[in-house]
């Protein structure tokens, strides 16, 4: 008997190697549902995960909307001159002021993602003796860090876009901080993008990002020898 | 020679492990066979080489040299989705500290291999409760984890190790964390389910208790073999064993 078919009968009903790929899986539903589980068993930990971006993407949309908010006011005084010079300014401030935060909230995410895959050694080991693949791993952690994002991110837009409208409305009125919704708020490409765009961006990028900055720690879960993953005692 | 067919064999399987510079041998040159059907107990005390053995085995760490045959195939040369396939349809893993998933309910942990073979959610299901009512939780599906005893939670984790009708059940130290009582109903549940389901056991442990149930025992010192024992040397000794239990 050749090693491959003895092979063929250790890995009873499957044809040949491709198949095997198949055989073992894991729905996106029941990823989702897992991922679901886990944010709200977990609800401290989730919440500190989700509050870096929480707190990078309310300050990236405060700045959006303090950009907008000025450009309005600007817009209503029409005798101020310099306004091109000054927005322009303006926008390299806002770039790099959002570059920074989102810079540190991805570190801050990257940073709560290796503590909830340490954390989690365990499970994960004894996921891959029940059968799960490297990317069922990954998936998760995937999965878990986007969810969170997305989530973090619109709860952190509508803070930070909350609290500019409220110090803004004694300024422009109920009417003008809605304007400002539909203002510009940045330049880019040659054409202006409303306010709301952007601040829909923002979310997006977000969820993004997390997804990024957990690509490392769940790569380094999945990979870990389902033995030494048993060994670790949290 | 002999008319048994076995199910695991190792060949001078050896692992080494570097603490602080120096080399510790876990594992040295064992060549064990293991006969389908079979309820073999590894003995021997902490430290010398049976849980090591229990990974090796169970394709949960990869050996420093030597060979473990599952059904006479090599299992260094599977691929990791290979080795995944085996973990998840042939092997059922029972260990010490249980290692239920802890956000899920005993119904959910017991599915999960079976979700991950590609069941229907339905069947899934079915066959979830079935074990569970064979492990006698039937009233407890819906529980997680922390509301169950030890002994509870280790019920679920054979019903879990069942879920795909595995060829081999490998158990680490099964009644490490139980008080003798439980622990000794682990061990009739284990026997019962090998005798019922004709699954070849193999336990690492240094529980007594289970001696009564093997049909060998394989005594492990120092990362090697000391002796194997046979079902009708063991049946002389039980009687003395009782008198010394814990």
């Amino acid at each position: 008997m050749s090693e491959n078919e003895r092979k063929e009968g250790v890995l009873e009903g499957v044809s040949g190697r491709r198949g095997i790929e198949k055989q073992i899986v894991l729905p996106w539903s029941k990823a989702l549902e897992m991922t679901r589980e886990n944010i709200f068993v977990r609800l401290g930990r989730s919440a500190i995960t989700a509050s870096g971006i929480f707190l990078g993407i309310a300050f990236l949309s405060a700045v959006l909307f303090g950009a907008s908010a000025s450009r309005l006011m600007a817009e209503l005084d029409l005798e101020r001159i310099g306004l091109e010079h000054e927005a322009g300014e303006l926008q390299a401030r806002i770039i790099w002021l959002a570059g920074m935060s989102l810079v540190v909230a991805t570190v801050g995410i990257v940073n709560s993602m290796l503590m909830s895959v340490t954390e989690r050694y365990k499970e994960i080991g004894t996921m891959k003796c029940l059968g799960a693949l490297d990317t069922f791993i990954v998936r998760l952690f995937l999965l878990e860090a986007g969810l969170l994002g997305i989530l973090g991110s619109a709860l952190g837009a509508l803070a930070g876009a909350g609290v500019m409208m409220l110090v803004y409305i004694g300024r422009l009125g109920g009417g003008g901080v809605a304007k400002a919704w539909v203002t510009p708020a940045v330049h880019l490409g040659g054409g202006d993008v409303p306010l709301w765009v952007s601040i829909v961006a923002s979310v997006l990028i977000g969820g993004i990002l997390s997804i990024l900055a957990a690509l490392y720690p769940a790569w380094r879960a999945a990979k870990m020898p389902p033995a030494a993953a048993l060994r670790s005692e949290f | 020679m002999s008319v048994y067919e076995y199910i695991v064999r190792t060949k001078d399987l050896s692992k080494i492990y570097t603490l602080g510079g120096t080399e510790v041998r876990a594992l040295d040159d064992v060549a064990l066979d293991i006969r389908r059907g079979e309820y073999v107990s590894i003995m021997g005390p902490s430290g010398s080489g049976k849980s090591t053995l229990f990974n090796m085995i169970g394709g949960l760490d990869k050996p420093s040299k030597g060979t473990v045959f599952i059904d006479e195939v090599d299992m260094a040369q599977l691929t990791a989705s290979e080795l995944a396939f085996l973990r998840c349809r042939k092997i059922g893993y029972i260990f010490q500290t249980f290692n239920l998933i802890p956000v899920m309910t005993a119904l959910e942990n017991v599915t999960l291999p079976m979700v991950f073979a590609g069941l229907a959610t339905d069947d899934a299901l079915d066959k979830g409760m079935e074990l569970l009512k064979i492990v006698g939780l039937g009233e407890r599906h819906d529980h997680k984890p922390t509301e169950l005893s030890g002994g509870q939670q280790q019920r679920v984790a054979i019903a879990r190790a069942f879920a795909n009708d595995p060829a081999i059940i490998l158990a680490d130290e099964p009644t490490g964390n139980l008080d003798l009582k439980t622990g000794k109903e682990i061990i009739t549940l284990l026997k019962r389910m090998n005798e019922e389901k004709k699954v070849t056991v193999i336990s690492a442990t240094h529980d007594l208790k289970m001696i009564d149930v093997s049909d060998r025992v394989v005594w492990i010192r120092d990362g090697k073999i000391e002796r194997i024992e046979e079902r009708e040397d063991i049946e002389l000794q039980v009687g003395q064993m009782e008198g010394e239990d814990q």
